[in-house]
């Protein structure tokens, strides 16, 4: 039992050897059980190259900086309390076997005593007990064990002298105890022994330097362990910033290179200066401090550290050092001056978003503006026909002379207000490029003058308008002459506005083909394919406040204006030029615009044009906008290449002078000629024979070759053509409401007119009946529009009906003369006013179109226009 | 404000707000310009010729519309002549629906076209009663001896 007892003791003192607690008193190293840990750091081969060490100074250190004293003083605390805490197991395992001993010391007397007693009852009081005689034998065959003590020999040999079988079982009983006694004893020696051997064995493995070193080599081979890949430099520095101590794991440098040299003796460049200062700092003050330094050395090349600097005092409590720690975080800052690039550029992206949505939102509200305006352009395009109306009604009751060209001049600006209103309704058309221009014949000089006498009719400056006209620009172009107008109106009254005396001048004149191998964007008039193409440049020149180079670029954009200033100043929407732009370049011109400030500016623009073939000017002229005032002109005067107006005052408004110019003409001296001596000379290229007859003056014969007596004639004629003759016209229309309006109308401009219902009975009628005028309905039942003026036109070409029979058409024969006829004027009424619509009428032969509903002036205009001699009322 | 003026202020009322609300536009006018002495009930007979008109063709429509298999063709030929016809007299709403229903009839889209003619309809019946009333109101201006108002 106290055999196995002692075992264990054995068992668990070893243990103890190590001391335990290590753990809990120094955690600074965290060191492990050797036991479990030793080989596997004994597998480490470590590099120790990397720790350079100046050993005579750490020993200085660990006496004189209060650090290391207390690092020492800790160590030798630690060892103390090893030893103190082995003694004291061990004092405690000999208190143990003191107090085995005795409890054997004290069963012994007992086992004595007991002993005695017995004998002496023995002596006394025998008791026959001779039965367990033989039970007792078996005591005799357990071996006896020879005790070392002797002391109870005698004693045995007293109970010799018993001869009674009792006294031999006892003598037995006692060799027995006695034998029990030598065990004891002897263990207690052994342990003795052992106690001793192990005292020695702990004398011989705690000596304090040796426990030391172990412990110090061990956190040594931590620290290697730990920081053998780690990108950190560790080291000492006197305070004189010489290098004591260094560990650096990748080492570029020699031990008598650093030891005892200061950073700025060691390296160059960039952020070595600034370390050491740092450094410096640091051992001044006398407290710890992080930085983050980049060096460009030619060691390292570029990299950033991190660098901890603590300060080292001694135990007085000055500072001799400092203790420093690198780590290289050239990636970190990499990554991070990434990261931060990467949130500037989100919060860039963020506010560029921002922007975006501003934008978004003005263009929403742009979109708005733009819906407003065309709500409004439509508003106002209402009650500016009924104006336009009333005055066309006006236009045709009695007036004087001055009163009808008042009102000319209120029936074309009207028109020009109308056809702006339509243009703007139209500039989003443009801007998404659907806009389709059109085609048509114009002549350029009749162009210019008119747009010039507009302008001069509502300026309400004084301001000489010019209009010069090379002579090489052709009499007819083809072009989208309402565009053409509208661009020339817009600068003009740009022009107008901004100059406040002076000229503004319209100059005309061919260029040579800017792009020779450009194709001409616009829409091609498919009756006439092969005309020569002419580059037409105009330039709009005024003498008025003229444009800062600054404000030029931004000229033609939309809702621009030069300035602030500008727009408080002069008004205006600020779409004018922009609408010029784009539709010069829809047409395939350019825009352009040169100014100085205080003398004025010149737009220019230049756009491709076709000619059609020489001077057929035919009456499939369809620029009825601008025929009526210049309708009659002579040869001559369609070559006419200057104009000039001026302003007209208020007293020549209302001047009761009859013959009171609304526009002067001013390329003669003689500016009040009468009409007739300067039809007389018309080879003077006189112009005024216009200024004097209202716009809406029907006597027109333009596409009729005339002479200056018929012309006359006419014109003196005015009243009488009154009651002129009547026509033949034709309407073919099949709904009754139509008829019904288009009739009254026709009533109202003196003529009558035969009525059919289908495009078959049309034809019928042609043949029955010589007409001066169709007007055709396109959509009709039974033959549309286009089919009969197809058959119509073949049968003039043709003089017989054929054609038409082909296509099913029962036409009754007439013994008549194979012979073409004369070709009738028909024009188209659509329903349809798009481009499309009219090409169709024009490719079957149609000479124009009207688009329905109706109106009184689109029928007038339609008879001035292709009946020959017709007067109005 | 004797009753003469106070019904040629109606009437001048009613004719605005004829043209503001969008039932007549300026083909209207073009009509009462051309009605003179000489022709003192022109507007009334157009006007009256559309209605007759109009009834035909919406019945042309309806019948049209009704058909197994509908022949959009002459639908669109009936729209075109409603739309022609409302545009002379200055219908504009009417002929604003006949613009869609051309659309709808474009595609052959039944549907479409039923809403579309159902429209017409109203709109037609609105602007004949507008109408109706206007020359109702003339009538009584005429009667009780005054001249009808101008309108431009």
């Amino acid at each position: 039992m106290e055999d196995d007892n002692a075992e264990d003791m054995e068992v668990e003192i070893l243990p103890s050897m190590w001391p335990e607690d290590i753990d809990a008193a120094g955690k600074k190293f965290n060191v492990e059980k050797p036991g479990v840990d030793q080989d596997l750091l004994e597998d480490f081969n470590f590099n120790e190259e990397p720790s350079i060490v100046d050993f005579k100074r750490l020993l200085e250190l660990t006496n004189y900086s209060e650090k290391g004293s207390s690092q020492l003083s800790y160590l030798v605390k630690n060892w103390e309390w090893k030893q103190e805490n082995a003694v004291r197991l061990l004092r405690e395992e000999l208190e143990n076997l003191r107090k085995q001993q005795d409890k054997f010391e004290l069963k012994k007397l007992e086992i004595l005593e007991e002993h005695r007693f017995e004998d002496d009852n023995y002596g006394g009081d025998k008791r026959p007990v001779s039965i367990l005689d033989e039970v007792y034998d078996i005591f005799q065959d357990v071996p006896k064990r020879r005790s070392d003590v002797i002391v109870q020999d005698e004693r045995l040999e007293i109970d010799d002298e018993c001869d009674t079988t009792t006294v031999k079982y006892w003598k037995q009983r006692a060799l027995h105890l006695e034998k029990l006694l030598n065990v004891s004893v002897q263990r207690e020696q052994i342990l003795l022994e052992k106690l001793e051997e192990s005292i020695e064995n702990l004398e011989k493995q705690s000596s304090p330097v040796e426990e030391l070193s172990q412990v110090l080599k061990r956190a040594d081979n931590f620290l290697h362990f730990v920081l053998q890949n780690a990108p950190v430099v560790i080291g000492h520095q006197d305070k004189e910033l010489r290098y004591r101590f260094i560990y650096n794991h990748f080492p570029s440098l020699r031990e008598e290179d650093i030891i005892g040299k200061t950073d700025v003796e060691i390296f160059k460049g960039g952020g070595v200066k600034e370390s050491q200062d740092f450094k410096r700092e640091v051992l001044e003050k006398g407290l710890p401090g992080k930085r983050e330094i980049t060096f460009e050395t030619e060691l390292f090349g570029a990299k950033t550290f991190l660098i901890y600097v603590e300060p080292v005092f001694s135990k007085v409590g000055e500072t001799i050092g400092v203790n420093y720690m690198g780590m290289e975080i050239t990636d970190q800052v990499a990554r991070r001056e990434k990261m931060a690039k990467l949130r500037e550029e989100i919060a860039v992206q963020k506010a560029r978003e921002t922007e975006l949505n501003k934008t978004i939102h003005i263009t929403e509200e742009t979109m708005r503006a733009k819906q407003m305006l065309a709500t409004m352009s439509h508003e106002i395009r209402s009650p500016l026909s009924g104006i336009i109306s009333m005055a066309e009604i006006l236009s045709t009751t009695k007036l004087d002379k001055d009163q009808k060209q008042l009102l000319s001049v209120m029936l074309s600006s009207g028109d020009l207000v109308l056809q702006l209103i339509n243009d703007i309704l139209d500039f989003s058309k443009v801007e998404s490029g659907v806009m389709k221009l059109e085609a048509t014949k114009f002549r350029p000089r009749e162009v210019i003058k008119h747009v010039l006498q507009t302008a001069a009719a509502s300026l309400k400056k004084m301001l000489i308008l010019e209009g010069h006209v090379a002579d090489d620009v052709p009499i007819e172009i083809i072009g989208d002459v309402l565009r053409i107008r509208q661009i020339l109106t817009n600068l003009i009254s740009n022009a107008v506005k901004f100059t406040h005396d002076g000229k503004i001048k319209i100059n005309l004149n061919v260029i040579a083909d800017p792009y020779p191998k450009a194709q001409i964007t616009y829409e091609e008039n498919e009756l006439q394919s092969q005309e020569t193409v002419v580059w037409i440049r105009c330039d709009v020149q005024d003498t008025g406040i003229g444009i800062p180079e600054t404000a030029l670029p931004s000229l033609f954009k939309k809702y621009m204006q030069a300035g602030a200033d500008t727009a408080r100043k002069y008004g205006g929407t600020g779409l004018g030029l922009a609408i010029c732009k784009q539709l010069v370049e829809l047409m395939g011109g350019r825009l352009t615009v040169s100014s100085k400030v205080n003398h004025g500016s010149t737009f220019t623009f230049i756009l491709p044009h076709k000619v059609p073939q020489a001077c057929d000017s035919s009456d499939e002229t369809d620029d009825y906008k601008d025929k009526d005032d210049n309708g009659s002109m002579e040869e001559d005067d369609l070559k006419c290449g200057f104009f000039q107006f001026k302003t007209r005052t208020l007293g020549s408004l209302f001047s009761s002078n009859g013959s009171g110019p609304t526009h002067e003409l001013t390329r003669s001296e003689s500016d009040k000629i009468d009409r007739i001596s300067v039809l007389e000379n018309n080879n003077t290229n006189h112009m005024s024979v216009d200024q004097d007859r209202p716009f809406h003056d029907p006597c027109i014969q333009k596409n009729r070759p005339s002479n200056s007596n018929k012309l006359m004639k006419m014109d003196s004629g005015t009243t009488t053509s009154k009651s002129s003759a009547r026509y033949k016209i034709l309407l073919v229309e099949d709904t009754v409401v139509n008829v019904m309006v288009a009739k009254r109308m026709m009533r109202q401009l003196n003529q009558d007119m035969d009525v059919v219902n289908n495009g078959v009975e049309a034809l019928r009628a042609v043949q029955r009946c010589d007409y001066s005028l169709i007007l055709m309905d396109v959509c009709m039942p039974v033959m549309d529009g286009l089919q009969a003026t197809r058959l119509i036109r073949s049968y003039e070409k043709n003089g017989n009906w054929d054609e038409a029979r082909l296509a099913g058409v029962d036409i009754p024969d007439q013994i008549s003369k194979e012979q073409p006829r004369k070709r009738i004027p028909i024009i188209a009424m659509t329903a349809n006013a798009m481009s499309e619509s009219a090409d169709e009428c024009f490719a079957n032969g149609m000479d124009s179109f009207i688009t329905k509903p109706v109106t009184l002036q689109k029928l007038k205009q339609c008879l001035e226009q292709y009946l020959p001699s017709y007067g109005a009322l | 404000m004797d009753a003469v003026s106070q019904l040629q202020r109606q009437f001048v009322e009613h004719a605005t707000s004829l043209y503001r609300e969008g039932y007549l536009d300026d083909q209207f006018t073009q009509l009462l310009k051309l009605q003179d002495e000489s022709n003192p009930d022109f507007v009334v007979e157009v006007v009256s010729l559309f209605f007759e008109d109009s009834e035909k063709l919406l019945n042309n429509l309806a019948t049209a519309l009704q058909q197994e298999s509908i022949d959009y063709k002459q639908v669109d030929a009936h729209v075109h002549q409603f739309k022609g016809s409302s545009s002379s007299i200055g219908a504009q709403r009417v002929k604003n629906v006949c613009v869609v229903f051309r659309n709808y009839c474009d595609e052959k889209n039944l549907d479409g076209c039923l809403v579309c003619l159902e429209q017409a309809k109203n709109e037609y019946l609105l602007v004949r009663n507008k109408l109706e009333a206007l020359f109702n109101l003339e009538q009584q201006i005429l009667q009780a001896g005054g001249s009808v108002p101008m309108m431009a």
